[in-house]
């Protein structure tokens, strides 16, 4: 596949904004390095060693190797044709990362930072997780490298994902309940960035979004894109062209980061960026700071965030835990002022549905976060001619979701 | 000069130590906060550290963690930060009070409104624990000219670069953090302290003092006794989260919760 490596070229300039971040993590107003002093150290190491591994050609071909013989690289770009006759749209084509080792394309990341916290000579890796699949990367890497691995997940999100729990406990690594706050993701975090201030000499923390303070919006991008570097060889492959629109759903962004990015300069084609609606934006109950929220600060970095008046961050609320987070990474808020993405929503109702009618039409049964892209993704398509191309990123498969939607059935398993 | 340079140069000339505790605004009450304040500079206090409650508090320990939730449940904002300050300096025109917090809520407010308020309320000093000071020019543009003094950590973990930098930001003094963790931990390595702090000695004439895990006494004068003097955070929350919110503390309940404050005073006033 594709071995097209990350742009080296750094800071957004106005001969081309998607060149970012700069030297301090700048994308636009947005990113930087916003952590406590212990930590700053910690990433400025972070980002020397980065940038240096990132220019040699023997780190992306470990990495590379992994991907395809440990991930089972590349995902197929799947045309989903009954999907596509009853939208009676666009053709809608399915980026399959649900198919990757661990289901979700959270393990691109983990490969690229554990190799990094190998080199770095760190015995112990730390992780939050919010739907568990971040959690269960890190440890299936750990498990493989043989580093120690703790997770760190919200008292809430190991109710609702107890299956991924058990993953991790399965391959060795130590599950920590985080009671304080909301008791989810964002807390998670919290609770991971005061680990990793204590145990700075001897542990990696592998952020499992394109969030945090720079280096690793940077990072968990780069690492992410080979996303969007197969889907655009896949697609010249199967129609000749590039698609006319990509769908993802946000989170934190790095699905959407990983698939936009290496589309950037094709301005012929659109983006949306679907963020999780909750019970619907007019509510207030969402997780959907670009389409709802303001610029603020939190977890080492400035981008948009759900925070009240008095600068709080606020609860959020989605049917899927791995969106359920009141930030973003900050290339995601630079992307939306410059108006280069779209950002948009799907309710919990609306990726509840999409997870029903894509297992039916399909046999593909989506995670939530994915399910909402689908709705998005499917809306879209409707509306578009026949000749038109929507690549969707299927960022996840639903496994560890059936439980919870089983439960919003009244059934239990 | 400030209110801070003022009372850290009068010590100084005394050859006495710096006590600088902190608690959280709005913790358990915003009456009580007050009367606490008080209570504490007649427990010794120099400078009070007045903690802005935040939502995500990631660089403290459980016990401020607690403290900011108690205030928050309070409904405590950054508005009535600046209105406790407000009445405390209707009663004390001398004790510094030094906000400090994260950035997110002083974001919200904005940097010129912020500082506007802190001015006018008699605050003395800003120090945002997740704001480097290379990310700062907009906010010592709107601090420095209203003679706000921005105080900056120092951590055992801050590279030689850095330090350059951190005591060029910073005015009224530098807050060396003992340890490398969260507040509220166990100091471990007393002579890198040590060592750090002589180092830091031959780039500024800024008084140095120490912060995070200094829990009693013999803490405070292990670290006092090498440095200019220390804050006291966790121990000081530690004893607020026995007040009982909404009641109104007797004397002898303020008294019982500064004591841990008393006793450090009196305990670090022998050296020299
Ligand atoms: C399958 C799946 N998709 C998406 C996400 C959201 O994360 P991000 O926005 O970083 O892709 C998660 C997070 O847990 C996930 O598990």
């Amino acid at each position: 596949m594709s071995t097209v490596k990350p742009e080296q070229v750094v800071g957004a300039t106005a001969a081309d904004p998607f060149s970012g971040p700069d030297a301090h993590g700048h994308f636009g107003r947005y990113g930087g390095v916003f952590v406590g002093e212990t930590l700053i150290a910690a990433v400025e190491e972070l980002d020397k060693v980065y940038t240096t591994m990132a220019g040699k050609p023997e780190f992306w071909a470990e990495i590379d190797r992994d991907l395809k013989f440990y991930v089972g690289r590349p995902s197929p770009l799947y045309v989903a044709e009954r999907l596509t006759a009853h939208f009676g749209g666009a053709k809608i084509v399915l980026k399959r990362e649900d198919l990757n080792h661990t289901g979700a394309h959270k393990i691109n990341n983990t490969i690229g930072q554990a190799l990094l916290a190998k080199f770095m000579g760190k015995p112990r890796i730390i992780a939050e997780t919010g739907a568990g699949q971040h959690g269960v990367a890190s440890a299936t890497i750990a498990a493989r490298l043989g580093l120690q691995c703790d997770v760190y997940m919200g008292a809430e999100d190991i109710k609702r994902q107890s299956a991924n729990v058990y993953r991790m406990k399965l391959m060795g690594a130590r599950v920590i309940a985080v009671e304080s706050g909301s008791r989810t993701l964002k807390d998670a975090l919290n609770e991971a960035l005061r680990d990793w201030a204590t145990n700075v000499d001897n542990t990696y923390y592998i952020i499992g979004t394109a969030a945090g303070p720079h280096p690793y919006p940077r990072m968990v991008r780069d690492f992410q894109s080979v996303i969007g570097r197969e889907a655009r060889q896949q697609s010249m492959e199967l129609f000749r062209r590039l698609p006319d629109a990509l769908v993802a759903c946000v989170g934190g962004g790095s699905n959407a980061i990983g698939l936009f990015h290496p589309f950037l300069h094709d301005t012929d084609v659109s983006m949306y960026g679907v963020e999780a609606g909750g019970d619907g934006l007019e509510t207030g109950r969402h997780a959907a700071p670009l389409s709802a929220g303001r610029p603020g600060v939190l977890h080492g970095n400035r981008t948009y965030l759900m925070t009240d008046a008095a600068g709080q961050i606020m609860e959020t609320h989605s049917v899927s835990a791995g969106l359920d987070y009141p930030g973003v990474g900050p290339e995601h808020a630079w992307l939306k002022d410059i108006g280069r993405v779209n950002y948009v929503a799907a309710t919990d109702t609306e990726a509840l549905e999409a997870f029903r009618y894509l297992s039916r039409m399909e046999g593909i049964i989506p995670a939530l976060e994915s399910a909402h892209a689908i709705a998005y993704g499917c809306k879209l398509a409707a509306q578009l001619p026949k000749d038109r191309i929507v690549v969707i990123n299927l960022s996840g498969r639903g496994d560890k979701d059936i439980h919870t939607v089983a439960g919003i059935d009244g059934i239990e398993i | 000069m400030s209110r801070i340079s003022q009372t850290m140069a009068a010590l100084r000339a005394a050859k006495r130590k710096v006590l600088i505790p902190y608690l959280v605004a709005g913790d358990p009450d915003k009456g009580t906060t007050l009367a606490l304040m008080h209570a504490l500079v007649a427990a010794g206090a120099d400078i009070i550290e007045l903690g802005i409650p935040f939502s995500d508090p990631s660089s403290d320990g459980t016990v401020i963690q607690l403290g900011a939730e108690r205030a928050l449940r309070e409904g405590t904002t950054l508005h009535d930060v600046m209105d406790i300050v407000r009445q405390f300096r209707a009663h004390d025109a001398t004790t510094p009070i030094v906000l400090m917090g994260y950035l997110n809520p002083i974001e919200i407010m904005g940097y010129e409104a912020f500082a506007s308020a802190a001015q006018a309320v008699g605050a003395d000093g800003v120090l945002i624990v997740d704001m480097p000071a290379y990310e700062c020019a907009e906010l010592f543009d709107a601090v420095r000219p209203r003679g706000l003094d921005t105080v900056f950590l120092v951590a055992p973990t801050t590279t030689q670069s850095r330090l350059a930098s951190i005591c060029a930001s910073s005015t009224g003094y530098l807050y060396y953090v003992s340890l490398k963790g969260v507040t509220g931990a166990a100091i471990t390595d007393k002579g890198d302290i040590k060592s750090k702090i002589e180092h830091l000695r031959t780039m500024t004439d800024l008084p140095v003092v120490v912060g995070f895990g200094i829990k009693d006494a013999a803490s405070a004068v292990d670290m006092a006794s090498i440095s200019d003097g220390v804050i006291v955070g966790s121990a000081l929350v530690d004893a607020i989260s026995r007040l009982h919110r909404g009641g109104v503390a007797t004397p002898d309940d303020l008294a019982a919760t500064v004591a841990v404050i008393a006793s450090i005073r009196s305990a670090i006033e022998n050296i020299k």
